[in-house]
């Protein structure tokens, strides 16, 4: 039998995985202080997220310079993308079914 | 287990699914778009500019009725209502922008979101590309003496940053700019009713969509 929440991400269970991943879909680029705004998240916190992620190979990192601060910024993988539209897919079905 | 504990546990997960759901949509919409710009800063800017039109179609009057009592051209008159009219509409924009953004503020506020995020940088960087080519277009229209496309011009390239910024926050915005973009458009056929046109466009228009906009979204917590 076909278990729809089989096709949950688990890396998807944490809110703000998924709230990065929500933001990134429709933004090319973010920085990790927008990240961290708008998520209203501390450093150390939203950084362990994002390594989970990319070491999923979600996300892509890039590191840059404005003037001397450093300026990282994120952008989604087409891994990522695929991987969270599937999520959302299988979302869809658990509350069909359910209907 | 009963089958009431069954449907309640069911009807929870499928809450939370909906809950995941909504919460993606709102970071999506969120991250995307600056939904804090207020209907209020369209209406005190139309209310400014129609300020402004008034206070100009008065001194237009009046240097034209000096005109046909004097019977000539009255050169240095000219270059003083020009640099009057520049001023004044200087000082209206200027006006209107401050009361724009305090009234957009302080909905961010009340709503507790960011005035200054990613959303509002990219509606001010996408408005300013067009704004900041109009105002060069029209400093050269100055220069080179055509005062009467500086009207129907300032409406096209304004309708234009409303167009393009409007990717980045309430879609109402779009048709506002369309709107001015008509507008700029007709004038250029009607040159010498630039006032009119002006008038219409920045004032009555703002008010208009200042209206509908503070109608549709900010009624409630009004």
């Amino acid at each position: 039998m076909n278990n729809p929440i089989g096709n949950l991400n688990k890396i998807f269970d944490s809110r703000i995985r998924l709230g990065v991943m929500s933001i990134l879909m429709v933004n090319e680029e973010v920085s990790f202080n927008d990240l961290k705004q708008m998520l209203e998240l501390t450093d150390g916190n939203l950084a362990s997220h994002l390594n989970t992620l990319e070491e999923n190979g979600y996300l892509k990192v890039h590191k840059g310079f404005i003037g001397r601060k450093t300026n990282t910024t994120y952008s989604i993988t087409k891994a990522g993308e695929k991987a969270f539209k599937g999520h959302l897919g299988a979302l869809e079905s658990m509350i069909r079914s359910i209907d | 287990m009963s089958n009431f504990d069954i449907q309640s546990t069911l009807s929870m997960t499928e809450q939370q699914h909906l809950d995941t759901l909504s919460d993606i949509k709102r970071m999506m919409e969120r991250s995307s778009r600056f939904i804090s710009l207020s209907g209020l800063s369209g209406i005190f800017a139309g209310c400014s500019a129609l300020v402004g039109a008034a206070i100009s179609y008065y001194w237009l009057h009046d240097y034209y009725v000096s005109w046909n009592t004097t019977g000539r051209f009255d050169a240095e008159g000219f270059a003083w209502l020009r640099v009057k009219l520049i001023a004044l509409a200087l000082i209206v924009m200027a006006f209107a922008l401050v009361g724009g953004i305090f009234f957009t503020w302080r909905r961010a506020k009340r709503n507790k979101l960011p005035v200054w995020d990613i959303t509002s940088r990219n509606v001010l960087i996408n408005a300013l590309i067009p704004m900041i080519a109009g105002g060069a277009f029209i400093a050269g229209l100055l220069y080179n003496n055509l005062e009467a496309m500086v009207a129907p011009v300032s409406l096209i390239f304004y309708g234009l940053a409303l167009v393009n910024a409007s990717k980045y926050t309430l879609s109402d915005i779009r048709y506002l700019g369309i709107a001015e973009i008509i507008l700029g458009i007709l004038n250029v056929f009607y040159l010498r009713r630039g006032l009119y046109f002006w008038a219409v466009g920045f004032g009555v228009l703002h008010i208009f969509y200042g209206a509908i906009m503070w109608w549709k979204y900010e009624r409630q917590s009004a």
